[in-house]
């Protein structure tokens, strides 16, 4: 007993000094004494959000340690109490309401009482448990049926989405061709600047890059038949609808993500107007008028890259494009335009998707647009692959 | 328009989300040219009983008839028919953003009128004067206050003529001044105009001056809980619970 009684005087002694050390007199002290009738414990000064923590462990150890019949809050000296202080006291309770000892607080000012009977008074509800996540399997299952719904829910889309193109074809009345415009414009014509710079650069890097070996061979001269063929077959096509992913995929998902959110999607349909038709066809029609005409400038740039290339290897510019004109067919030209205008039907339509898709909440919009351009990408490479294969085995 | 025969008939409506009920066995009839008022706590699911009203949800079981024809079942054609019949007015007012006031009246009667421009003009004009909103009809929504975009909101329900028109918490956000001055349109439409309102709220004062008839929903028993005016339910109720909702006490005060 003797020892135990020590032992808690040792541990509050050292925690009186720590926090002497630490903060001078504005802290709270707390003092630990045994007496017959239990475990004393005396606090003064400021018990507030700031200070309360130095004192919080030394009080619940002293408390452990000698485990009295009667708990003794000494609070005569307490010169001001806070919510981390009722915090302390309560808790103190608790734990020596836990083992079944007595608990008293003496000469608590009315004031922090009053503070203190509000905490204990309310019901000692703790939170509901969370339900939990599920064994790795469950969690497995789960994605595996969220992407099963989102698969069904996409070819919903694509189902609805032709469905009302096919009217919009049938009755062009029914297009808002204000929108599809704007959409044009803000789509196509703004980012031709940074298009043609991609483009340009695309050309040039490739042209450096492949000189070199080439050269070894000696077969510069077909650094022409590299940079044509690809950019019209694949590089042109497919930096513009990466840029079209970036830049209005994403914006498509925001805009019409707010929409949503702010009930503008239910005051549409509950106007009896379609969603699908009155916003994602406007933009459908216009990212397919402007994806192959991007694809053409890119494709152009990138040639001309080339070609900046090649006149510093000193080759004249008519050699360059003959060698082009031998090289290219119309039919790649024509491959590539098709891939294009299929890009911009898959991006467009799938960021209007994502969009319409937009939960409630303020990240929900920025969750849209995250996801609209990294659908909009796996989607690019797909088709891409598609296009890959098709070509191939139809001998283009 | 006789007043004792319904427009709306909600017959034995079932709404569950996640297969969990929100609301069981719901029965109730709206008559025409009253303002009828959807009542309850928070989350009882008011907002939405009246989004399945307006069937923008399907309900688990049951039927909507407006005007003699479910929304529920009806496609085509005949939703796009009861559809005109309504106007809906959301809790954020749902006005879109890019167009003025007028072209958000106009868009309505554009896509379902066969009217020249300028009537078109004329009489979206005409709607939102009524509200009192003429000055400001060549505004964007984001530069006019909460109060008037509420009242352009009504403007832009009332365009095609409803014969209902479903106000989803129209004072919410709204100071007691501004709030009085909708109420007052509610009640200068319903007499003048003899339109039929179905208003989900929970702002009394409001109720006591709009409403001809309140339901309320509890969502412990997920169904209505009491039927009448809402100076009788306040007074004379004999469900304590109602009695406490309308003299505004708190359950289980600390």
């Amino acid at each position: 007993m003797l020892r135990r009684i020590i032992s808690t005087r040792a541990v509050c002694e050292c925690a009186m000094n720590r926090e002497a050390g630490q903060t001078g007199e504005r802290g709270p002290l707390l003092a630990a004494s045994m007496s017959d009738c239990g475990l004393v414990l005396t606090i003064s000064g400021s018990l507030d959000s700031r200070t309360t923590g130095q004192v919080w462990q030394p009080a619940l150890e002293a408390l452990r340690l000698a485990q009295p019949r009667q708990l003794t809050i000494d609070a005569s000296r307490l010169t001001y109490c806070d919510g981390a202080g009722a915090a302390l006291l309560l808790e103190l309770g608790r734990r020596q309401s836990a083992h079944r000892g007595q608990y008293e607080i003496c000469s608590l000012d009315p004031a922090f009482r009053a503070l203190v009977d509000l905490y204990s008074r309310s019901s000692g509800e703790s939170p509901q448990p969370k339900a939990s996540q599920g064994s790795f399997l469950e969690q497995v299952g789960r994605f595996g049926v969220l992407l099963w719904n989102d698969v069904t829910k996409l070819t919903a889309f694509v189902g609805e989405l032709s469905v009302a193109l096919a009217r919009a074809a049938l009755r062009p009345r029914i297009v808002r061709w204000k929108e599809a415009w704007l959409t044009a414009e803000l789509a196509g014509v703004n980012a031709l600047p940074i298009i043609a710079l991609l483009g340009f650069l695309l050309g040039l890097i490739m042209a450096f890059q492949s000189a070199i070996p080439l050269h070894q061979f000696g077969a510069d001269m077909f650094v022409a038949n590299l940079i044509g063929l690809s950019m019209l077959r694949e590089l042109g096509p497919l930096l513009t609808a990466i840029i079209l992913a970036g830049r209005s995929g994403s914006a498509f998902a925001a805009e019409l993500g707010t929409m949503k959110v702010s009930e503008e999607i239910d005051a549409l349909t509950t106007m009896g107007l379609e969603p699908v038709t009155f916003l994602v066809v406007p933009r459908v029609i216009a990212a397919v008028a402007m994806t192959p005409l991007l694809s053409v400038f890119a494709s152009l740039l990138g040639l001309v890259g080339g070609a900046v290339v090649m006149l510093s290897l000193g080759f004249p510019f008519v050699t360059y494009l003959i060698q082009l004109q031998s090289a290219v067919t119309a039919g790649d030209m024509v491959g590539g335009l098709a891939k294009s205008v299929v890009f911009g039907i898959v991006v467009a339509a799938i960021g209007c998707l994502r969009g319409l898709q937009t939960k409630s909440g303020a990240s929900a919009v920025g969750d849209s647009a995250t996801r609209a351009v990294v659908s909009g990408l796996v989607l690019i490479t797909v088709v891409d692959g598609i296009f890959a294969v098709l070509f191939y085995s139809l001998g283009l | 328009m006789e007043r004792s025969t319904p427009i709306i008939r909600v017959k034995h409506f079932t709404a569950a989300y996640d297969g969990v009920v929100l609301l069981n066995d719901l029965s109730f009839d709206v008559y025409r040219g009253e303002v009828f008022v959807i009542l309850g706590g928070s989350g009882c699911g008011k907002s939405t009983m009246l989004k399945h009203m307006i069937g923008l949800y399907q309900p688990a079981a049951g039927a909507i008839l407006i005007d003699n024809e479910d929304i529920v079942t009806a496609q085509g054609p005949r939703r796009l028919a009861i559809l005109k019949k309504i106007g809906v007015m959301y809790q954020q007012g749902a006005l879109f953003g890019s167009m003025t006031l007028l072209e958000n009246v106009r868009l309505p009667l554009e896509e379902y009128t066969d009217l020249p421009n300028d009537a078109i003009d004329h009489i979206a004009l005409m709607k939102l004067q009524v509200v009192g909103l003429g000055a400001a009809a060549l505004k964007l929504p984001d530069e006019i206050s909460g109060g008037m975009r509420k009242r352009a909101v009504i403007a832009r329900a009332m365009a095609l003529d409803p014969q209902v028109l479903f106000l989803d918490e129209p004072s919410a956000g709204l100071d007691p001044i501004t709030s009085a001055e909708l109420d007052r349109l509610i009640v200068s439409l319903s007499r003048n105009l003899s339109i039929t309102f179905v208003v989900v709220t929970h702002e009394l004062p409001s109720i006591y001056t709009i409403a001809d008839r309140v339901i309320m929903l509890d969502k412990r028993v997920k169904a209505i809980v009491a039927e009448g005016k809402p100076q009788q339910l306040r007074d004379h109720s004999e469900n304590a619970w109602v009695r406490q909702f309308f003299n505004r006490e708190a359950t289980a005060v600390a």
